[in-house]
């Protein structure tokens, strides 16, 4: 597919993305957004300027030239944040709130579960789990975890 | 991770390196230790605020970095989905940026403060203020009202607990059955007595065997005289065990029951204390459900099965006592099973737990798919999505059944197994006692007592092992009240609160802040109210009006900031008495069942008929209320008079008239309503609003236009405070609200003449 971009992007030395569009006229501190980050994290990437209006759409990071491809994953790898869990080494209890810790393919980490509810199921076998902060750590597949996470997470659905 | 308890305590981990990069004269002033990398990789690192420079370093670099203080450093702040990113900035471009969970937050936002003052002084010489400011023990930071008697840490501190609830739960119980400790000690000597009873007759089948029909055997006469004594001994025990046992029974189903009226009650009334913010979170089907069944389920557990169980645990020891004074041998082969049993309940008892836990939470979730739908009906009629719920409920229900069939698969195992290990048991003594006879060391009488004893006493053990289920079933039950019951208000009463006897009605926002998880719904909001005055706030949904009202009202407690009446911080204040002191009108006007009085009358249910018409009357409801077929009595609410939109937002309004409070607050308490109507609750609102401090959130701008200030917002901050002409003529963000309105109230009109808004669900 010919696609004719009708803006450009770059980034300028604060380490902000600077959006210029068919005006020419620059707009700093543009954010890209994934609108469905979970489900479908490759299509439809929002452009959003500071004041939170949408600047452009993109169906699919593939259609981007690889310029700005590569500016926009870096943008949104440096403000995504959903940790996947690759094993629960273990929890402090299995009443709630419990503090869980876990390998992520971030690193290892704690963090502490407030309820049972925050435990959302996502479309099978997936699962989401929200941390007393807000951060969302990731399950993208409970039945492929080792048996002992298994185990503790059967113990909290 | 952990919060600095103090700026100079460095983490061990980092105090010694932190040291060695010190001068002579640096001190060390704030520190924030972050917890992931540039990348967002969790790993440790740690900023440093001296007297001098900033320094900072992360677990993966080799060297530290450092900025001395120079003119142009800007650092800053920002949070995005959980995670927030300090960026450290002079006039060209970016010199560093750290990220951290926001766990930290508390401690970043410090991290600042301190750096502002040093810059500072270093560029104008101007020594950093001393700390008059009240500083939270815990987290340093600065409160924006001194800490209260008795508290200990600021509200952010006290949010970072999280103790999980003991697992001995069930005994938590206690705290509701000591009231009836002295009739549940009379149960229990009854239940001794009872128990005893019980125990006498098969400890008579020995002399009747071995003095009477042993000897008959061998040729002796029957002794009438011994027989007679024997069996009504007997009857007289079977007796005396009926009327201790209906007696323990009675009792003990009495305070049970007491029991667990109370539990109810008090998690009710627990519930009602709680704020706003737990609701949100909570489904009502799942709360519903822990109020009603659980509290029932535990209720039987201690009447029935808690009962029946100091009685088994009662009989097996007495029993032994009896078994061992007869023939100590005999008796150690006849409990030779016990441990096993013993054992299989305990390696059960876990997983039958885990199990019921899971029925319980599988079954709170039938019950909101309920709820779920049940209030939203119409939608699913009109979208006819009918099977859709249907599957969904299937789905769940067949989740259900999964779930029960795998605790059933251990369940089901179980039973059969104590079963066969009590017929083993009773083979083991056969056989053992038919040796010992045979040897002469004991007699048949006392064969016959033991297997009698026995065949009881492991019976007993069968329906002890059923108990196993029933006690996880409670404790689970129970464990899930007390989730409710641990749960403390995030809107906490004040230890020392302070009683404000009249309310002049000023409010004052002290650079308000709400964060909603990791959200945040306004910043830095900073408004004075005067008594008396009206203020609308205006803005685009979602730019934080409704957080501002639910924060006033204290539906939630600020994140940041402050929010003080009449110079006094709201959150000293006891929350009942202060909301009495507000007036709420709301979009969504809720009538309870009840008579329309009792309606009116909500808030201060010991107002006169006379009040109340007088309220009825100044909200312009008086006359369609004397329409109704029974006037003021007839019924409202669900199932109750069909009123209309503007007919029940007019109750309502005569509700907050009657409480004549301070401060009023009107969330879009005309967007609901047609134009026509909405003129009518207009002039209702005008006797409302009338000498009160108004807050007015309106959809529609015309209805603002009473209103000696226009408060407009955009994403959660201030961007335009004044009246309609003065925001008009400056043709900021105000204006082009107004002029896009402007050009849709024509066509909206037109629509209302045959269309009346329908508005689903409720706004929290």
């Amino acid at each position: 597919m010919i696609n004719q971009l009708d803006y450009w992007l770059s980034l300028n030395a604060f380490g902000r993305l600077v959006f210029t569009g068919q005006d020419g006229q620059a707009q700093e501190g543009v954010v890209p957004v994934r609108a469905f980050p979970i489900t479908a994290p490759d299509q439809g990437i929002a452009l959003i300027d500071p004041q939170g209006h949408e600047l452009a759409w993109i169906d699919h990071l593939d259609e981007l030239p690889d310029v700005l491809r590569a500016l926009i994953e870096t943008e949104l790898g440096s403000r995504e944040f959903m940790p996947e869990i690759k094993c629960i080494l273990g929890v402090s209890s299995f009443a709630t709130p419990s503090t869980w810790q876990v390998k992520t393919d971030r690193g290892e980490t704690t963090f502490v579960l407030k309820g049972e509810e925050n435990i959302r199921r996502l479309t099978s076998p997936a699962l989401l789990i929200t941390e007393s902060h807000g951060i969302h750590f990731l399950i993208r597949d409970r039945f492929a975890l080792d048996y002992h996470s298994r185990k503790i997470l059967d113990r909290f659905l | 991770m952990h919060t600095n308890l103090s700026p100079f305590t460095l983490p061990p981990t980092w105090a010694m390196q932190v040291q060695s990069q010190l001068t002579d004269k640096e001190r060390v002033l704030a520190w924030l230790e972050i917890d992931l990398n540039t990348q967002l990789h969790f790993a440790s690192g740690l900023v440093v605020i001296t007297n001098q420079r900033l320094l900072s370093r992360s677990s993966t670099d080799a060297i530290w970095q450092d900025w001395a203080y120079r003119q142009g450093l800007i650092l800053t702040r920002r949070d995005h989905s959980g995670i927030g990113s300090l960026e450290l900035v002079d006039a060209n471009s970016l010199l560093a940026r750290w990220r951290y969970t926001l766990s930290n937050d508390i401690t970043a936002n410090h991290l600042i403060e301190h750096f502002v003052q040093q810059l500072s002084y270093h560029l104008t010489g101007e020594p950093p203020p001393p700390p008059v400011q009240a500083l939270c023990p815990k987290c340093q930071s600065v409160l924006d009202a001194p800490l209260l008697p008795g508290q200990e840490e600021c509200s952010a501190c006290s949010k970072e607990k999280h103790m999980p609830p003991s697992t001995w739960t069930l005994f938590r119980l206690w705290r509701f059955a000591r009231p009836y400790k002295w009739r549940l000690f009379a149960g229990f000597m009854l239940t001794l007595g009872s128990t005893a009873a019980t125990l006498v007759p098969p400890y008579m089948t020995m002399p009747l065997m071995d003095n009477v029909l042993i000897p008959y055997q061998n040729g002796k006469p029957i002794d009438t005289d011994l027989v007679a004594l024997y069996l009504s001994g007997l009857f007289g025990a079977a007796l005396l065990a009926w009327i201790l046992g209906w007696a323990r029974t009675y009792v003990l189903a009495l305070v049970s029951e007491r029991i667990g009226a109370d539990l109810r009650t008090t998690t009710y009334e627990h519930l009602l204390k709680l704020s706003q913010e737990y609701f949100g979170r909570k489904r009502t089907g799942d709360l519903m459900a822990r109020i009603g069944s659980e509290t029932d389920r535990i209720n039987i557990f201690i009447s029935l099965h808690l009962l029946d169980f100091a009685t088994d645990v009662l009989m097996i020891a007495m029993t032994t006592v009896i078994l061992v004074s007869i023939n100590p041998w005999l008796a150690l082969v006849t409990l030779l099973p016990l441990p096993i049993i013993a054992w299989l309940i305990h390696v059960v008892r876990d997983k039958l737990r885990t199990g019921f836990e899971k029925v319980d939470r599988i079954w709170a979730e039938v019950t909101n798919v309920l709820a779920d739908t049940i209030p939203g009906m119409r939608v699913v009629k009109a979208f006819a999505q009918e099977k859709r719920e249907a599957a969904r409920f299937r789905m769940t229900n067949q989740h259900n059944l999964e779930v029960n069939d795998r605790v059933n698969k251990i369940w089901s195992l179980f039973t059969p197994s104590v079963t066969l290990l009590t017929e083993i048991g009773l083979l083991i003594v056969w056989i053992f006692g038919i040796w010992q006879v045979s040897e002469n060391a004991i007699t048949v009488g006392v064969l016959t007592a033991f297997l009698a004893y026995i065949s009881r006493f492991y019976l007993r053990l069968d329906s002890m092992s059923r108990i196993v289920s029933f006690t996880q079933k409670a404790a689970a039950g129970t464990k899930r009240i007390f989730d409710i019951l641990d749960q403390t208000s995030s809107v906490p009463e004040p230890a020392n609160p302070v009683h404000l006897p009249t309310v002049k009605g000023c409010i004052e926002l002290r650079s308000v802040g709400f964060r909603y998880g990791t959200r945040s719904v306004t910043r830095d909001i900073s408004i004075t109210i005067e008594p008396g005055e009206m203020v609308g706030l205006v803005g685009h949904s979602g730019s934080g009006k409704s957080t501002i009202v639910n924060l006033i009202c204290r539906f939630y407690d600020v994140t940041e900031g402050a929010i003080l009446i009449d110079g006094v911080d709201i959150r000293s204040l006891p929350v009942a008495e202060y909301r009495k002191h507000i007036g709420l009108v709301l979009q969504e006007p809720f009538l309870f069942f009840g008579t329309i009085a009792e309606n009116i009358a909500y808030g201060k249910p010991a107002a006169t008929r006379e009040e109340i018409v007088a309220a009825a009357r100044a909200a312009h409801a008086h006359e369609f209320i004397l329409r109704l077929p029974h006037g003021y009595d007839s019924l409202a609410g669900e199932r109750g008079q069909a009123l209309s939109g503007g007919e029940r937002q007019r109750i309502s309004i005569a509700r907050a008239l009657l409480i004549d409070p301070r401060i009023l607050i009107l969330d879009e308490a005309t967007s609901s309503v047609d134009t026509t109507t909405e003129k009518e609750i207009q002039k209702a609102l005008d006797n409302l609003v009338r000498g009160r401090t108004t807050i007015a959130i309106a959809h529609r701008l015309s209805t603002l236009r009473g209103a000696n200030r226009l408060i407009v917002l955009d994403r959660g901050s201030i961007v335009e405070v004044g009246n309609h002409d003065a925001l008009m003529a400056r043709e900021g963000h105000y204006y082009r609200l107004y002029q896009a309105q402007a050009r849709n109230v024509d066509t909206e009109d037109d629509l209302q003449l045959d269309i009346t808004p329908k508005v689903e669900g409720n706004r929290i």
